[in-house]
């Protein structure tokens, strides 16, 4: 079976659990995330062929690298791997490290005059003569990069290749890798913990647990839909509760759900029945802080109120915690712009609401939460006689 | 002072390194990266002569060597001569004893190379014996540099194996160490200190010559 791009899938028990199963396209760019241990770098290695799972398959452009019976060789693969910390060799030049992956066939002018043109390509013109160790960490990435572009792969592997530089190169890195890509014609893996990265770079983005695939699709599709509460908090999703499904009302396009004494009202979602316990969530940017200076009529949507418990200026934004029943155990977590915060009065101890915003509440299938959170009580504390 | 012992101490010092040089690649890239079941055990073995009275060896070897062992006796039908009391017999000596100073520094020298960077090598295309040259032995050479020197230097010194295995005849088994020993015997002091000088120059200058390689591994040193 003869089909384009990068197709896996694989499986063992030990000695690192592994289920996953994904395709890459031409000219796609696909996120592996996941936290630390979740089997990233595992997967590029095998697809790599520098490990060999129990079993499963990897076949790229109809060649089959690896299935039950074949095993390809990293050698016979035509994989480029960028390692996350480069894996220069130390003792040749910046271009000698490039013609290393050249064709062996290719006349010695010939291989120079590649090497040159590849690290023109990564913007290392010029510094061809330079040894490993007298390159900045940015540019000894752009010679990994040039190095793994060289053997004309059929895949471009990527193992967390910004994580060793400084947040200004790692800017510019990754804008020359989004430039680059459009004239790369080749699926390109990347693996990374950084959510944030995954969502500015990759077409596709695959969330990994304990080696197993758990769901794939567009990084921002993924962020604001996760499957399930494992998968809302592997993508960083900050209010996760507990809830209930009330009516359903198919013609105004809602579902209510309680939620402790608030009665909430999400989009319509038929596909958990009335009186069905369910997870929900919503995203920090979804929650809306109603404003002293100018009250506005959006404010009638899903109104919270509580206590700020946490107030953190964190540069341009500020990190809020609102304790819904004015103390610790509901809480949600919001942020906004600081001046904002400044004109309102936020700060520690004063009274807030918030608007939840319909389109944003998530709903997913019952499970146990990791830090388990209550519903807001009927009887709300008041703030003025907690403090008192 | 005995010119004939000197040259036969340095073609001994030399014809040892140079056996010992491919069995320490060999052995220490495998001891470096390979796991096996009994590694600790083998690495033991290999380390022995480092611990071992070198009469003890010596012994030992000398049994092994006699045309009344099968080791001997299989020899002796070969080549027609005996191991024992022979240069031939002194050389196999040198080379046991001196495996150690040959293995450790190269599996050091191997094992100095980033498992990612031997991954790398495969992924540009190499092929194994390729990827062997152009980055495996140019990055463990200094690891083998002082594999060769160490046991260049450490054959120019060695004497109980030496006079186990070897006895003390002119020209065949007499090394400067022994010629020391028996020219000290005999009262004679100066050919015993001029001997003993030179030994120790060309000892000082070997063992300068680790350091300095050592030094010039690390990039920083």
């Amino acid at each position: 079976m003869a089909s384009a791009g990068l197709h896996v899938a694989l499986r063992q028990a030990a000695p690192i659990p592994l289920d996953a199963r994904f395709e890459c396209g031409p000219g796609e760019l696909l996120a592996l995330v996941g936290p630390s241990g979740s089997g990233k770098t595992t997967i590029l290695r095998a697809i790599a062929g520098l490990v060999r799972p129990r079993s499963g398959e990897v076949r790229c452009n109809g060649a089959t690298w690896m299935d039950g019976r074949a095993f390809t060789p990293p050698q016979a693969r035509h994989v480029g791997l960028v390692f996350q910390h480069y894996a220069l060799f130390p003792h040749m030049t910046a271009s000698g490290n490039v013609e290393a992956a050249l064709p062996v066939a290719l006349a010695r002018s010939a291989r120079a005059e590649a090497a040159r043109e590849l690290l023109e390509f990564v913007h290392l013109g010029g510094l061809g003569d330079r040894r490993p160790r007298e390159l900045s960490g940015g540019q000894q990435q752009r010679v990994a990069l040039a190095r793994a572009l060289a053997r004309d792969p059929q895949v471009l592997l990527l193992d967390e290749p910004f994580s060793a530089v400084d947040q200004v190169t790692r800017r510019r890195l990754q804008h020359e890798l989004a430039q680059m890509r459009q004239r790369l014609r080749i699926p390109i893996v990347l693996v990374t913990h950084d959510l944030e990265e995954a969502a500015a770079l990759a077409d596709r983005m695959v969330v990994l647990h304990r080696g197993a695939t758990l769901q794939s699709g567009p990084p921002l599709e993924v962020l604001a839909r996760p499957r399930d509460a494992l998968v809302a908090r592997l993508v960083d999703f900050r209010n996760l509760y507990h809830g209930e499904v009330v009516a359903h009302d198919p013609a105004a396009g809602t579902t209510r759900l309680r939620w402790g004494r608030y009665e909430l009202e999400a989009s319509h979602q038929p596909a958990y029945a009335a009186g069905a316990r369910i997870c929900w969530g919503i995203q920090p940017a979804h929650c809306v802080l109603h404003r002293r200076d100018r009250p506005s009529r959006g404010e009638r949507e899903n109104p919270v109120s509580g206590v700020v418990g946490e107030y953190l200026p964190f540069g341009e934004n500020a990190a809020v915690t609102l304790w819904v029943d004015g103390r610790p155990g509901v809480e949600l977590r919001f942020s906004v712009p600081t001046h904002v915060a400044a004109r309102n009065g936020l700060a520690q101890g004063v009274e807030a609401r918030v608007s939840l915003l319909r389109e944003a509440l998530h709903f997913m299938p019952y499970a146990p939460l990791e830090r388990p959170q209550g519903a807001p009580e009927e009887a709300v504390v008041d703030p003025a006689r907690a403090a008192g | 002072m005995d010119g004939q012992a000197l040259a036969l101490s340095l073609q001994l010092a030399v014809g040892t390194a140079l056996v010992l040089l491919p069995l320490a690649v060999l052995a220490g890239r495998a001891l470096a990266w390979r796991r096996f079941a009994g590694k600790p055990a083998l690495e033991a073995i290999l380390a022995l002569p480092l611990v071992l009275p070198p009469t003890v060896l010596g012994y030992y070897l000398l049994v092994s060597f006699a045309p009344t062992s099968a080791l001997g006796a299989l020899y002796q039908s070969v080549f027609g001569s005996t191991l024992a009391f022979s240069f031939e017999g002194l050389l196999a000596a040198s080379v046991i004893a001196n495996i150690p100073f040959a293995v450790q520094p190269a599996q050091r020298g191997f094992e100095s190379i980033a498992t990612e960077v031997r991954e790398a090598a495969w992924l540009c295309g190499m092929s194994p014996w390729r990827a062997f040259l152009r980055v495996e032995l140019p990055l463990a050479w200094p690891g083998l540099l002082t594999a060769l020197v160490l046991t260049f230097a450490h054959t120019l010194g060695e004497f109980g194996v030496v006079l186990m295995v070897g006895g003390n005849i002119p020209g065949e088994t007499r090394t400067a160490a022994i010629a020391i020993y028996d020219r000290a015997q005999a009262l004679d002091e100066r050919a015993a200190g001029v001997m003993a000088a030179t030994l120790l120059a060309l000892s000082f200058v070997a063992i300068a010559i680790v350091y300095w390689l050592d030094r010039a591994r690390r990039p920083h040193g």
